[in-house]
């Protein structure tokens, strides 16, 4: 399987607080991880780093055969734009823009970063659209949206970029509990069509049931990381054990 | 009164007005300017921005006219001297409320969740494309009203000028009032600064209701 995304001995500290230690992994296309984990263990932060949203401090990251940051430096200006368009993410307070209509929060990025002509786009957000189920959302502005509907519009957002890998943290965090399934249902037919999918959740069964793997991270470590069955039913860790545990309570 | 004084004060009107859009044409981007020189995260650039914030709004208008009417007469070196009082005023009124929407702007731009500029990023969006395409249009929406409040400041401080000797409303009201020995020329250019400033509201007005697409 080809790697897409290959983590080594990532670190990331905010001050004097070590919130990721030495972090490793490999994702082969196609693949979907979830990562499981207490608040505080550095999920989000695994994903900001990946995703240019904070800086790294050590370690290598490759995205797609690019060097993202190695040696204590990251990639030129011209590597690290290319390598955004690889990574799409999808926030958990949707972080759709107030001031666009819908199509126009999908369209913008690929007409002003890609240079798509408009009709192209539109065309491609139409696509996108009707496979979220909301064509008839089209010209709604995100205020008129349900919090589901308004992240199924910000997964077709990233998806209009076609990147390689899609990173969510915690997408169905701040719905409410009945809009999670329509939210969930998205991610699992992306997950359908072998989209490569990091999923920071809290959604144990959803877990579970879409990965291909799960990583479970604590204390900004990485304590297990294997098939979604064995660690489900058999952890290894007693710390993911407990977790999991309590998570089913 | 005759006609021949609501010309004239219609006349001063008129440059009120054309100070007044000019100094708030200049003023606007150049707030927005300091606001992000303020914002800097280089001392280099926020601290000469908060200097000038604090001394722009902590000193008389009056007094700012005066010393940029005639500070450069007293500072031979410099070589310089205003060809034209009206854009001397001009500069005064536009450096001043630069100041004040320089602080209105930076409110707006921080009012602005921190997700925003990050979706820009992980889009693909340059600092200046999410700056112009996200950011920008929220704040225009969320700074319009304390700006009508400005705006409208503007118009009434328009009238501080005359004390550099501009035939502006104010000063034609103040010379007719004592050539007649007759408060009406003041009453008179009360009403015309009220209609000019109900004019100016209307448009603001018309402007948020034009950006009420949204939430």
């Amino acid at each position: 399987m080809e790697t897409v995304l290959s983590v080594k001995g990532l670190r990331k500290s905010f001050g004097q607080l070590e919130v990721l230690k030495d972090i490793s992994f490999d994702l082969g296309r196609g693949q979907v991880i979830s990562v499981l984990g207490p608040s505080g263990g550095g999920k989000s932060t695994l994903l900001r780093c990946l995703t240019q949203l904070e800086t790294i401090d050590s370690g290598r990251v490759e995205i797609c055969g690019e060097t993202l940051f190695a040696d204590g430096k990251y990639a030129e200006k011209e590597a690290l734009a290319k390598i955004t368009l690889k990574v799409g993410l999808v926030f958990q307070n949707f972080n759709l823009f107030p001031h666009m209509s819908v199509t126009e929060n999908i369209i913008t990025a690929p007409m002003r970063v890609k240079k798509i002509p408009k009709d192209e786009a539109v065309e491609t957000a139409k696509g996108l659209l009707a496979k979220i189920g909301l064509s008839d959302k089209a010209d709604y502005y995100p205020y008129q949206l349900s919090g589901g509907q308004q992240q199924r519009v910000a997964i077709a957002r990233a998806l209009a970029l076609s990147p390689e890998i899609l990173f969510f943290d915690e997408p169905t965090s701040a719905l409410d509990p009945e809009l999670t399934g329509e939210v969930l249902r998205v991610i699992r037919s992306l997950a359908d069509s072998r989209m490569t999918m990091i999923i920071v959740t809290h959604e144990m069964t959803f877990a579970r049931g879409v990965s291909d793997r799960i990583i479970f991270m604590e204390g900004g470590v990485i304590v297990e990381d294997g098939d979604p069955e064995a660690l489900f039913t058999n952890p290894k860790n007693p710390r993911t054990r407990e977790f999991l545990s309590r998570a089913a309570d | 009164m005759n006609q021949n004084v609501l010309m004239l004060m219609l006349q001063g009107a008129s440059m009120t007005v054309r100070i007044f859009a000019v100094a708030l044409v200049c003023s606007l981007p150049l707030g927005l300017i300091v606001a992000a020189l303020r914002m800097s995260r280089l001392w280099i650039f926020n601290l000469p921005a908060k200097i000038y914030i604090v001394v722009l709004r902590g000193t008389p208008l009056m007094l700012q006219i005066f010393f940029i009417y005639f500070g450069p007469a007293f500072m031979p070196i410099f070589h310089f001297r205003w060809s034209d009082r009206v854009v001397a005023a001009t500069v005064a009124l536009v450096l001043n409320y630069a100041a004040y929407y320089a602080e209105i702007f930076r409110s707006g731009i921080e009012g602005i969740p921190l997700g925003q500029s990050e979706a820009g990023k992980v889009l693909g969006l340059s600092r200046v494309q999410t700056f112009f395409i996200v950011v920008l249009p929220q704040v225009i929406k969320r700074v319009l009203p304390p700006l009508a409040n400005e705006v409208s400041s503007l118009v009434k401080d328009t009238s501080l000028i005359h004390v550099v000797g501009i035939t502006e409303l104010m000063l034609v009201a103040k010379q007719q009032a004592s050539r007649l020995t007759n408060p009406l020329p003041y009453a008179v250019a009360a009403l015309i600064y009220l209609v000019i400033n109900t004019v100016v509201s209307r448009i603001m007005a018309a402007f948020e209701k034009k950006l009420s697409y949204y939430r």
